[in-house]
């Protein structure tokens, strides 16, 4: 039985016309950039040809916006800590909506244990921020807003622009973490008025272990990792060619074919839902229509969603993700589904599913019996 | 690679076989004891049926909402205490069940843990069940 894998927000595969352009950096072109001689120099016209192509792929400003680091992570601790921590003079308060990825939540806790407020953004049922609530909470001393482009969990797309108004008319600094909406959908961070973001290598099928962060021209942000000075001294550290080079080779595939790629998953996406919501008591979760081009997320009454992906690996070569407990290190279930409002039991029985360019129409029908017959027999075991 | 799969998330041969082919799956009419445990709140509840004779269990069913090693779990218990002697079976621990299965990831324990209360759970419910007739 041949693999459908349909988990890419959880790790893509390198596009192959990424590798062949990159791994020149790992095999032959290898110097370090911050040489002068001339093995440093072509590292340097590769670290600089990916800023461009990152440039253009968010319209910044130009290529000395562009921070790179070493995935999303490092971005979104770079983007809150940095810039919480330079601007303490303006307040010691950062806000997040409830849905933010881990790695914005975390930073920000540890902020709090040294004494900044921290405030929590809630988000409606469909998983949108409400920004009216997040007007009532922003004052003039909250440094960074950290909101989510698009939510890898539930796919919802966020009102960017909007957002963006709220937050500047009183406070200092949106951070945008688009690592699940990179790639997948426009971003534009001079007309969405972002002044910091997130951007991850592998979430547009370039090599795990890049990021990049956008810095708006005039943003001040303390450096979270001291050491050469690299990165305009914001990240310090000899820069990893082969997987910046990666990603940017990547940012330049998804910003040409966005708009065919998305449009084809976009439609196979739809007649997945429309298939999967034929099964009783099936759910999808997050925004029905404000959603990214490649993301289809459910949830199924009366079972659980370990046991949903297990299923569906063993008996039929599907890969798929959930945000159940017993998936998480924490055995808790996914916050993004409980602020959403959905209870302990329904957010069990989650299933995500995230298309990418492997994918085909005419695995739909496979795909669809394969979650049908799941659901059912994991129904005929459960005593609910 | 492998092994940190194997000893961080992935589960043994023996539960993906008893996850994928559970044995002993349903329920049971007028069974001599009923046992429910867990919660679905937590995201584990499991029941479980056992018919008795001469304080022998003859047929043991359960019906599992859960996890991979919960399912895993349930069945390998409902085969343990099959043809058992009622007070044997109650010796039946969560790391019994656990060996059986050729192991439990750490984080997974509880589940093993949850298949044999549901077990002792019908047991003393046979027990109660039998003193009271007396």
């Amino acid at each position: 039985m041949e693999r459908i894998y349909l988990d890419h927000a959880s790790a893509s595969p390198v596009d192959p016309r990424v590798l062949e352009y990159a791994e020149q950096y790992l095999k032959l072109r290898f110097g370090n950039p911050s040489t002068l001689h001339s093995k440093g120099l072509e590292a340097k016209k590769a670290l600089e040809d990916a800023r461009g192509k990152i440039t253009e792929l968010i319209n910044a400003e130009s290529e000395s916006s562009i921070i790179f680091t070493s995935g999303a992570t490092e971005s979104n601790n770079l983007a809150i800590k940095g810039a919480a921590m330079r601007n303490i003079q303006k307040g010691k308060k950062v806000a997040a909506s409830t849905i933010e990825h881990i790695s914005v939540l975390n930073p920000i806790k540890e902020l709090q244990k040294s004494g900044w407020e921290f405030n929590l953004i809630p988000v409606d049922s469909t998983g949108l921020v409400d920004t009216e609530k997040m007007n009532a909470i922003l004052t003039e001393d909250t440094t960074v807003v950290s909101i989510m482009y698009a939510n890898n969990e539930i796919g919802t797309i966020q009102p960017i622009s909007e957002i963006s108004r709220v937050v500047h008319e009183k406070s200092l600094y949106l951070h945008v973490d688009a690592t699940a909406a990179g790639g997948r959908i426009p971003v534009d961070v001079q007309n969405d008025g972002i002044d910091l973001l997130t951007l991850s290598s592998n979430d547009m099928y370039g090599p795990q272990g890049a990021g990049a962060l956008y810095v708006k021209p005039g943003v001040k942000l303390q450096p979270i990792l001291p050491g050469g000075g690299q990165e305009r001294g914001l990240r310090s550290g000899t820069e990893n060619i082969f997987t910046i080079a990666g990603m940017g080779e990547a940012a330049r595939i998804a910003k040409n074919e966005m708009v065919e790629e998305s449009r084809r998953l976009e439609k196979m996406r739809d007649k997945l839902i429309e298939e999967i919501l034929r099964i009783e008591e099936s759910y999808l979760t997050g925004h029905p229509t404000q959603r990214l081009p490649h993301h289809a997320s459910f949830r199924f009454s009366r079972i659980e969603g370990e046991s949903i992906l297990l299923n569906l690996d063993m008996g039929y070569n599907i890969q798929v993700s959930t945000g159940s407990a017993c998936t998480s290190r924490t055995l808790e279930p996914s916050h993004v589904l409980l602020a959403i409002g959905l209870k302990h039991e329904e957010a069990h029985g989650s299933m995500i599913i995230t298309l990418g360019r492997s994918n085909k129409i005419d695995e739909i029908p496979r795909i669809a019996k394969g979650v049908k017959e799941t659901v059912e027999r994991l129904r005929k075991l459960s005593p609910l | 690679m492998e092994v940190i799969e194997l000893t961080e998330t992935g589960y043994s041969k023996k539960v993906l076989e008893h996850f994928m082919n559970p044995k002993n799956v349903g329920a049971i009419e007028n069974p001599d004891g009923y046992g429910k445990v867990g919660n679905p709140v937590c995201g584990d509840l499991m029941e479980m049926f056992i018919k008795v004779k001469d304080d022998t269990i003859t047929e043991i069913k359960f019906k599992t909402f859960g996890c991979g090693s919960a399912i895993a779990t349930s069945s390998m218990v409902t085969e343990m205490a099959k043809g058992m002697h009622v007070d044997d079976a109650l010796k039946i621990t969560r790391n019994d069940v656990a060996d059986e299965l050729d192991g439990l990831p750490p984080k997974k324990m509880h589940c093993s843990n949850l298949a044999a209360d549901a077990l002792h759970a019908a047991i003393k419910d046979y027990k109660a069940k039998k003193t009271g007739k007396k």
